[in-house]
C-alpha cells in the first residue's frame, strides 16, 4: 500500500497548505493529529488512549468531511497545477479508494466496539460515588433506623456492595485455607466466588420477588445495595472469628453485628411496606435468610466444627462435599472430647 | 515544493517513502524490512522491551513507558510461572488443596478484569489493555516472592520459615500494590484514588495469600 497511500495524504497535504515544505509538513502532522489523515495506523488501533472508540466515531465522521472538502480542493488544484499532481492523479483515486476501504473496515470494528463499549456505560451510573460516601454508607449500614413510618432512603450504588462481596470471598477463603477445608470437587477459590455471589445475586432477586408480592416499594438494584451492604456485618463477624476461635464469640458476634445489620436491612423495608401480613414475611424471610447464612459461613469452613460433625453424623458425611483431614485415630479422639467438652460447656 | 514544479517521475518506479510522521530513529529502513529480519532479531527486540517493563516495575517511578507501549507477553509469562510454582501444593496427595494451574490463572486474569471494568466504570482514563499490562507486571515482586519461598521451603517448614515467608511475602505485596498504584492511579480523578485502589490492594492480597499458605507435599 506504500504509492497508492502515499498520493492520499499528499493530495490532503496539497490541498490544506500550500507554502512551503516544512509548513506543508507541519500542516501534514496536524492533519494527522486532528484526525483527518487519510492513512489509519491499523496497528494502533487498539486504543492509546481511555475512550478512543468514541473519539474513532468522530475521526471517521470527520475524515469523511475533510475527504469531501478535499475532493473539491483538489479539483480547483488540479486546474492550477496540472504537473504537480501529474503523477499522482491516477494514483490519486486509487489511494482514495484504498483509503476508504480501510476507514470503512475499520468504521466497522469500531462501531462493533463501541457498542460493547456503550453496555458498560449502562453500569456507570451506580459507580458514581466519592470515598467519603461510601464510608458513611458502611456505618449507616450497622445503625437501624428509628423512623419506620417514613420511606426511607437507600442509594442505588453498586461500587460499595461489590467490593464487599470480594472482600467476602477473600475473608472466605483465608478461613478455608486456616482450617484447611479440603474441597473434594471444586476448587476454594471457586467454592468461595460461587457462595458469595450466589448468596447476594440470589437472595436479593428473591427478596425482590417476595417484595413485588408484598407491594412494597423497592427496586432492584436498591435491594442489591441493601443486602451488599447488610454483608458488612457479616465482613467484621468472619473477619474476627476465624482468627479468634471461641465459640461463645461468635455467637456474640452473629448476635451483636449480625443481628444490627439485618435489623437495619428490616428497618428500611418495613419503613417502604405497608400492611403488616406483608412486612412480617418480607422482614421475616429477610431476616431468616441473613443470620442464617452468617451461620452457615461460619460452621462450613471451621476447623473445629470437623470433630464435632464426625462425632455427631458418624460414617455419613456432610452433604458439603467436604472430606474430613486424615487426623491419627489418637489425636481424633481427643479431638472429639475436647468439641464435646466445648459443646457442654456451652 | 514550487521549486520542484518541473519535476515529473515516470509512472512505472514505485514510490516508497515514509507516511507516518517520523517519531524518534525511525530510519525508512526500518519498516519496509521488519519481515525480513531475522527471527532472533524480533524475539530479541520483544524480549528487550518485556525486560524494560520489568526494570520500570521494580522500579515504579511516574513513566508512562508502561502505558505506552503495552503488551501481554510479561504478564503470561508471569501468570505461568507463579501458577506452575504454586502447583502441587496439596496437603493430601489423594485429594486437591492447593489450587491448581486453572484456578490461579483464572484469578489472576478475572481479577485484573474486574479491576480494569471498575476503574473504568469510575471514570478513569486508561485503556483496557493497558490496565491489564499494568496489573500483569505487577505481579513481578510476588513471583520472586514465590520463588523465595519455594527455596525457603526447601530447607525447612518451622517456625522460622514462616516468618521469613511472612515477611518477604508482605514487602513484595507491599512492592506490588505501590507500584501498580503508582502507574495506575493517575488515571483517575484525583479524589476517587482510593476507590481504585482497593481491589488492587484486593486482588494482590488474595495472591500473596496464596503464595504464603503454599506448603509442598
Amino acid at each position: 500500500a506504500g504509492p497508492g497511500t502515499m498520493s492520499a495524504p499528499g493530495a490532503a497535504a496539497a490541498g490544506g497548505g500550500r507554502s512551503g515544505t516544512a509548513a506543508e509538513w507541519g500542516g501534514f502532522e496536524d492533519n494527522m493529529q486532528g484526525g483527518g489523515s487519510a492513512v489509519i495506523d491499523m496497528e494502533n488501533m487498539d486504543d492509546t488512549s481511555g475512550s478512543s472508540f468514541e473519539d474513532m466515531g468522530e475521526m471517521h465522521q470527520r475524515m469523511k468531511e475533510e475527504e469531501e472538502e478535499e475532493e473539491g480542493e483538489a479539483g480547483a488544484a488540479e486546474e492550477e497545477d496540472g504537473e504537480f499532481l501529474g503523477m499522482k492523479g491516477l494514483r490519486g483515486q486509487l489511494g482514495r479508494q484504498v483509503a476508504d476501504q480501510m476507514w470503512q473496515v475499520g468504521k466497522r470494528q469500531a462501531s462493533r466496539a463501541f457498542s460493547l463499549y456503550a453496555n458498560i456505560d449502562i453500569l456507570r451510573p451506580y459507580f458514581d460515588v466519592e470515598p467519603v460516601q461510601v464510608r458513611a454508607r458502611l456505618l449507616e449500614s450497622m445503625i437501624p433506623v428509628k423512623m419506620i413510618n417514613f420511606p426511607q432512603k437507600i442509594a442505588g450504588e453498586l461500587y460499595g456492595p461489590l467490593m464487599l462481596v470480594f472482600t467476602l470471598v477473600a475473608i472466605l477463603l483465608h478461613g478455608m485455607k486456616t482450617s484447611d477445608t479440603i474441597i473434594r470437587e471444586g476448587t476454594l477459590m471457586g467454592t468461595a466466588i460461587g457462595t458469595c455471589f450466589g448468596y447476594w445475586l440470589g437472595v436479593s432477586s428473591f427478596i425482590y420477588f417476595l417484595a413485588y408480592l408484598c407491594n412494597a416499594q423497592i427496586t432492584m438494584v436498591q435491594m442489591l445495595s441493601l443486602l451488599g451492604y447488610g454483608l458488612f456485618g457479616h465482613c467484621i463477624t468472619l473477619f474476627v472469628t476465624y482468627n479468634i476461635h471461641f465459640h461463645s464469640l461468635f455467637y456474640i458476634f452473629w448476635l451483636g453485628v449480625g443481628g444490627l445489620s439485618t435489623l437495619r436491612m428490616v428497618a428500611v423495608l418495613v419503613s417502604r411496606t405497608v400492611g403488616h401480613t406483608q412486612r412480617l414475611i418480607l422482614c421475616g424471610t429477610l431476616a431468616a435468610l441473613h443470620m442464617l447464612f452468617l451461620l452457615y459461613l461460619h460452621f462450613a469452613y471451621h476447623k473445629v466444627v470437623e470433630g464435632i460433625l464426625d462425632t455427631l453424623e458418624g460414617p455419613n458425611m456432610p452433604p458439603f462435599q467436604r472430606v474430613a483431614r486424615d487426623i491419627p485415630v489418637v489425636s481424633n479422639a481427643v479431638l472429639n472430647t475436647t468439641a464435646k467438652a466445648i459443646a457442654l460447656t456451652l | 515544493f514550487a521549486g520542484l514544479a518541473d519535476v515529473s517521475i515516470a509512472e512505472d518506479i514505485p514510490v516508497e517513502g515514509e507516511i507516518t510522521i517520523p517519531v524518534g530513529s525511525h530510519s525508512p529502513d526500518e519498516d519496509c524490512s521488519t519481515l525480513d529480519e531475522p527471527v532472533r532479531d524480533t524475539i530479541m527486540r520483544d524480549l528487550k522491551a518485556v525486560g524494560k517493563k520489568f526494570v520500570h516495575v521494580m522500579y515504579p517511578k511516574k513513566s508512562s513507558a508502561l502505558l505506552r507501549d503495552w503488551d501481554l507477553w510479561g504478564p503470561l509469562v508471569l501468570c505461568v510461572s507463579l501458577a506452575l510454582m504454586l502447583q502441587g501444593g496439596s496437603a493430601d496427595s489423594k485429594e486437591d488443596g492447593g489450587p491448581q494451574f486453572a484456578e490461579v490463572f483464572v484469578i489472576i486474569w478475572f481479577g485484573a478484569v474486574v479491576i480494569t471494568l471498575n476503574s473504568k466504570l469510575l471514570g478513569g482514563t486508561i485503556s483496557f489493555f493497558q490496565s491489564l499490562c499494568v496489573l500483569g507486571y505487577c505481579v513481578l515482586p510476588l513471583t520472586v516472592a514465590m520463588l523465595v519461598c519455594r527455596l525457603v521451603l526447601l530447607a525447612g517448614s518451622g517456625t522460622v520459615s514462616f516468618i521469613i515467608r511472612l515477611i518477604v511475602v508482605v514487602a513484595m505485596f507491599g512492592w506490588s500494590t505501590l507500584a501498580s498504584t503508582a502507574f495506575l492511579a493517575d488515571s483517575q480523578p484525583p479524589n476517587r484514588k482510593a476507590l481504585v485502589v482497593y481491589p488492587i490492594f484486593l486482588f494482590y492480597f488474595v495472591i500473596s495469600w496464596m503464595i504464603l499458605t503454599f506448603t509442598p507435599q
